[in-house]
């Protein structure tokens, strides 16, 4: 057992082949999340090829403003979670832990904002099934459907990013990195940008179908 | 990974761009460009992904070993794209021959 959590763990040879571990480790796991998300985009093609006229109509009940604040809001997230690996491999350890804070702050907004959405979507009847609105096609349920899907599975993301964001910011906070050990900064870092990359592509797909026709 | 880790000037110019092509996407989303809006929102959706790859996700300095990596979760996403649509947008279009017609001796060639 190393003395120090800061030590290179015994299977490697060094700090620098640690850190090129836990890159590809995490970029392994990515690489199947595009999967996981990917199945649920390649429904949503299929079914936006079939019925192109209700997505676009069932699109125009997204609420565009609440998508937008909500892209910019991850953006921004993704901006401080870098300068906060950054501030990690530079050793400054208190911008650190602001860094995270923030990151963390802008993730909880997102998730509020998302709520706040959802609360407008189920008072306009935008859940499938029985009491979904009936001046829309039965299709644009197969849209919201969709909608609901993906933002929900996203969201869990966002969830979960938030919980090991807190778990870094409570290391950092016990002096657990520096400029020659940050690995889970990084590693937690690129899980977090990732998950904002599922939403560029969420936004335009869920709320810019034919936006002037409405 | 280089020694120094890229500037905070950069992480900023590459935040202000990302923000300008969202600023862009809703814009070009409120114009009929017919097909090129949808074109136009996975395009702009895909450079938004790039500058966060290359520069967020420090991609641009890492070993080939992990833009392979990158590169065969977004192949492989392509494939499955591919091969279903290939059934999706094919249906229909196949022309169904008739092997038992028997052409008049006249009309073979």
């Amino acid at each position: 057992m190393a003395e120090q959590h800061s030590a290179t763990a015994e299977q490697f040879d060094d700090p620098l082949q640690q850190r090129e571990a836990a890159t590809l480790g995490i970029w392994t796991f990515l690489a199947s999340e595009v999967l996981f998300f990917g199945s649920m985009l390649l429904c949503y093609i299929v079914y936006r090829h079939t019925y192109p006229e209700a997505f676009a109509r069932a699109s125009h009940h997204t609420l565009v403003a609440f998508g937008t604040l909500n892209t910019a809001i991850l953006l921004t997230s993704s901006f401080t979670m870098a300068l906060a690996v950054r501030a990690a491999r530079l050793g400054a350890l208190r911008p650190l832990r602001w860094l995270l804070g923030a990151t963390i702050l802008l993730g909880v907004v997102f998730l509020a904002v998302k709520g706040l959405e959802y609360r407008e979507d189920l008072k306009e009847h935008l859940w499938p099934g029985r009491n979904f609105r009936s001046d829309l096609p039965v299709e644009a349920q197969i849209f919201w459907l969709l909608y609901w899907l993906m933002t929900g599975v996203h969201s869990l993301h966002v969830m979960a990013g938030v919980g090991l964001l807190s778990v870094i910011t409570w290391m950092a906070g016990r002096g657990r990195f520096s400029a020659a050990y940050y690995n889970p900064v990084e590693v937690t870092g690129l899980y977090w940008h990732f998950v904002d990359i599922i939403w560029i592509y969420l936004y335009p797909l869920l709320y810019l179908i034919h936006r002037y026709a409405a | 990974m280089n020694a120094q880790p890229a500037s905070i000037k950069t992480y900023a110019f590459v935040w202000g761009a990302l923000l300008l092509l969202l600023l862009l996407t809703w814009g070009c989303a409120r114009v009929d460009i017919g097909v090129f809006n949808t074109l136009a929102a996975l395009g702009i959706a895909f450079a938004k992904m790039l500058l966060v790859l290359l520069f967020f996700m420090h991609v641009r300095h890492e070993k080939k070993l992990i833009w392979i990596f990158v590169a065969a979760g977004i192949l492989w996403f392509a494939i499955m794209v591919d091969l279903t649509l290939s059934d999706y947008l094919g249906r229909g279009q196949v022309q169904q021959t008739d092997l038992r017609r028997d052409l008049p001796l006249g009309n073979r060639r």
